[in-house]
């Protein structure tokens, strides 16, 4: 549309919406904050937000004390041990059903989807039981090959969506051009799909990260990544908000901003390319 | 040498057969262009020939050696799609040496193709761009020039001006043209104007689902037309097809004439009837006359030259007997 | 649109991936069928021979089975119902021209990344705690006495937290279905003499319905397995067992493989129930 839009319409609007931006990210904001108080303004009544004496001691303490490093750099591995492990196998399949379809892609592309709807609960047992079997329980490894298993229909299907959009006729010509499989793969096709490709990454880096049935439920003492981490603060002892705040920022900063790069590809990722 | 054989091809998507079993020869030099109404099949026929598609049965020789069973990039034929197909993340130098690195040709002889080609097709000052960067003109000259490097046996053009606006096309279709004057390397080209097929081609396939309806340099179309389809689809504007009693008192089903061969008076003549819409060129006038003795479709007449008519006048028309066009009722030339 | 040669080739590069997710979907789906006519106990003398329906009888009879369906239909609905209209009100202020479009886009956004434990713990200790969470001080500042959120009101609370996780993804995926809506018919709406709140209902409203559709089914399938959301502020107490929780306790606390293990089933026929109407809708878009 357009039109000239008021100067006063545009006040009302950018208010309305920070106001409500603001309220919605205000959680976030506050756990930020409350992690570089002490434990005594952390529950100061009446709460303080700015006005306080800033101080990194939480951030110190949590290092030292609940061996964060170890769950942190669980989570990474798991995470991006899933993540590549997925690529490695949807980006094939992907490319496959997006540049060679038969009649039968289509119901492939939704049976995938479908695997992805089973509820985790209902077959929660079995899997416990193989771990156990196989001795993957609490082993980053089980949890790489489980996150890697639930996250691959969305791999396959948002580097479909991404591949559907770079034209036939462009491998045509490599074809023509005299280029083999590999080196359509390795000259062109890659070239042209490493936005998607990358955005697929990350995406599923952060569904991964963010993981919290198998990671809880798989996992002890040796694998736990930093969801399990958080939790183990949902029954503590004395006061602990500014610690659990300190670790809290910790395990989601990196996500946070990772998250903010992704948000154009959330969209198409979480809805199967349903919504663009 | 680039002479291309086709012997009893054919080509089915399942259980759609596009192509029927469809002979033809195209010889060495020779500018033939596959002209149709879309989805005749001409394009699958193109592609078939590249290789890009597997044909059913058949065979198809390049040189006298059997092609069928090769891979696009082993038959020596360069094609130019309509896309253009450039790759968007490679330079205008780099699209244009791709096949030869994949040829591994040496640097120095790539580079000197490149100069060269750049300069035939004033790509020079542009050949450190992205092919985002471009117009469409120069995008497609790029890919003309990605083709004319790999010195192939023969050209494949698939509808390679039909993302040009019109002015621009007409310039384009020249370039090729005297690109083809200068190579003299077989050029296959597809296209669904009949203008381009007509300007271009030494010889034109005129298909209609799947089937070869005629083959004949652009003049034998004209002049002689096989059957109704033909003598419909090659001229522009198109040939007036007159059923019912003025066919018959020709001993025809169907008559032929083409607008260009009718002659107008305002005093006397063989039919009578009413201007719906008269088009002033200045070269040209064209005259859209319902005759209702004629049927319903009105009759397309074109004037030399500027003639003081309008919309209601009563005019007289004659068509000229000896090119007149008479089908049988299968449609075919009488 | 290929030849033989890059069609075996294809075959070839899909069949990892469809073999692997065959088999993480068959394997433990056929375990779970089995356990769930066994009596199988792993702490309690392992497998007990086969029982018929028996789990499923016991599994819809018992006292906690109605509970956990209602708690499930609060919360799934619940969180429906906020997510999606202030979805749409969101969509609709962040489509307004304005300063600083994108970063408020960034900061409503934000809830969605954080993971769900941190959601979870912030919530029920910063803001829901009765003594120091902030709503307390909110309270006890207008003279009214705190609430003990999460133990007399889980459900709305749990419903508070996940609404705050999902409310984002509502929103960016209206968002994305208003933007996509054509500024012409709008104007042409307004030419024909519509009211705002007209234009709102018989343009804007039709034109997300199909977005909409989508947003209800993807969070229904999502929200019907929420577990640490439960898991780390009730844990399934105070009447906020979801079925979800309530499969999850029989399975891994009170080691009833085979009554879990029909619930699971349960659990999997219901999903599959809401993921029909969403294939729907993805296989028509593939089609288009």
């Amino acid at each position: 549309m357009a039109r000239a839009v008021t100067q006063k319409r545009k006040i009302i609007n950018t208010a309305a919406a920070w106001a409500v931006g603001l309220l919605i990210f205000f959680p976030i904001l506050w756990t930020i904050l409350t992690s570089f108080k002490t434990e005594a303004t952390a529950v100061a009544d009446p709460p303080v937000f700015l006005a306080f004496d800033w101080t990194l001691a939480n951030y110190h303490d949590v290092l030292e004390r609940s061996n964060y490093a170890r769950f942190l750099w669980n989570s990474i591995f798991i995470a991006g041990g899933s993540t590549i492990l997925g690529l490695i196998v949807g980006i094939p399949a992907a490319w496959s059903m997006a540049f060679v379809p038969s009649n039968k892609t289509k119901d492939i592309l939704l049976w995938m989807l479908s695997t992805k709807m089973l509820p985790a609960v209902g077959v929660l047992y079995p899997i416990y039981l193989i771990f156990i079997k196989l001795g993957l329980l609490d082993s980053r490894t089980g949890l790489i090959i489980v996150l890697m298993l639930m996250n691959l229909p969305i791999i396959v299907w948002m580097l479909y969506t991404y591949f559907k959009e770079i034209p036939g006729e462009i491998l045509e010509a490599g074809r023509m051009d005299g280029a083999g499989l590999k080196d359509e793969i390795l000259f062109i096709l890659t070239p042209m799909a490493v936005p998607g490709i990358a955005s697929t990454m990350l995406l599923n880096f952060i569904l991964a990260w963010n993981e919290a049935f198998w990671t809880l439920n798989l996992t002890a003492a040796k694998a736990a990544p930093l969801t399990a981490f958080i939790a183990s603060y949902s029954s503590p002892e004395g006061l602990f908000f500014a610690k659990l705040s300190a670790a809290s920022t910790m395990a989601i900063a990196p996500i946070l901003i990772l998250g903010w790069f992704s948000q154009k590809q959330l969209v198409s990722g979480l809805t199967f390319g349903a919504v663009k | 040498m680039g002479r291309i054989t086709l012997e009893k091809v054919t080509k089915s998507f399942g259980e759609v057969n596009v192509i029927p079993p469809l002979d033809l020869e195209i010889n060495d030099g020779e500018f033939v262009v596959f002209v149709g109404p879309s989805g005749c099949g001409k394009s699958t026929l193109l592609r078939l020939i590249a290789g890009l598609e597997d044909v059913t049965s058949g065979a198809i020789s390049i040189d006298g050696t059997d092609a069928t069973g090769l891979a696009p990039a082993q038959r020596g034929l360069a094609m130019v799609f309509q896309s253009y197909a450039l790759y968007p993340h490679m330079s205008v130098r780099k699209n244009i040496a791709f096949p030869m690195k994949m040829a591994k040709i040496p640097e120095d002889e790539q580079k000197r193709r490149i100069d060269a080609a750049a300069k035939a097709l004033n790509l020079t000052d542009y050949l450190d761009r992205r092919p985002g960067q471009l117009s469409g003109g120069q995008r497609q000259r790029v890919a003309i020039g990605r083709a004319i490097v790999r010195e192939p046996q023969a050209f494949l053009f698939d509808e390679p001006l039909s993302n040009l606006d019109a002015a621009l096309r007409v310039g384009m279709r020249l370039e090729i043209m005297e690109l083809h004057e200068r190579l003299a390397t077989t050029m296959i080209y597809v296209t669904h104007d009949q203008v381009e097929a007509m300007t271009m081609a030494d010889k034109i396939v005129v298909l209609r689902a799947g089937h070869i309806e005629q083959v004949g340099s652009p003049l034998d179309l004209y002049h002689s037309p096989r059957n109704e389809f033909v003598a419909g689809f090659i001229g522009s504007p198109k040939m007036n097809l007159i059923k019912g009693e003025a066919a018959q008192s020709h001993n025809a089903a169907t008559i032929g004439v083409r607008p260009e061969h009718i002659a107008v008076s305002t005093t006397e003549g063989l039919w009578q009837g009413t201007i719906s819409v008269s088009e002033h060129l200045g070269s040209d006038t064209f005259l859209h006359v319902h005759e209702h003795g004629l049927g319903d479709e009105p009759l397309t007449v074109r004037v030399g030259g500027e003639i003081p008519v309008k919309h209601g006048d009563r005019i007289w028309m004659t068509p000229d007997q000896e090119r007149m066009h008479r089908f049988d009722k299968n449609g075919l030339r009488m | 649109m290929a030849t033989q040669h890059s069609r075996s080739a294809a075959r070839m590069m899909l069949a990892p991936a469809v073999i692997l997710l065959l088999g993480w979907m068959l394997v433990p789906l056929i375990m779970t069928l089995l356990f769930s006519f066994k009596r199988y106990l792993p702490l309690r003398g392992g497998d007990l021979g086969w029982t018929g329906f028996d789990n499923y009888v016991r599994f819809v009879t018992s006292s906690a089975f109605w509970p956990s369906v209602q708690a499930t239909l609060v919360i799934v609905l619940g969180t429906l119902l906020i997510t999606v209209v202030f979805g749409v009100l969101l969509g609709i202020l962040l489509n307004q021209p304005m300063w600083g479009q994108g970063v408020v886009r960034i900061l409503v956004i934000a809830p969605f990344f954080v993971m769900p434990t941190v959601t979870a713990l912030v919530w029920k200790n910063m803001f829901m705690d009765p003594v120091n969470g902030l709503f307390a001080h909110l309270w006890k500042f207008f003279g009214a006495a705190p609430v003990e959120w999460i133990s007399d009101a889980s459900l709305f609370s749990i419903v508070l937290i996940v609404s705050w996780q999902w409310l984002p993804f509502a929103t960016l995926i209206l968002l994305t279905a208003i933007q996509s809506l054509d500024g012409e018919q709008l104007e042409a709406s307004e030419m024909d003499g519509a009211p705002v709140l007209k234009r709102f209902y018989y343009i804007i409203l039709p034109h997300l319905g199909r977005a909409i559709t989508i947003v209800i089914l993807i969070e229904t399938i999502f929200l019907l397995s929420i577990f640490a959301e439960i898991f780390v502020t009730t844990g399934g107490a105070f009447g906020s067992r979801t079925l979800t929780y309530l499969i999850f306790q029989r399975v891994l606390e009170s080691q009833n493989v085979g009554l879990g293990s029909a619930g699971g089933v349960y659990a999997i026929i219901l999903a599959n129930i809401v993921a029909i109407f969403l294939m729907r809708i993805v296989g028509k878009n593939l089609d288009a």
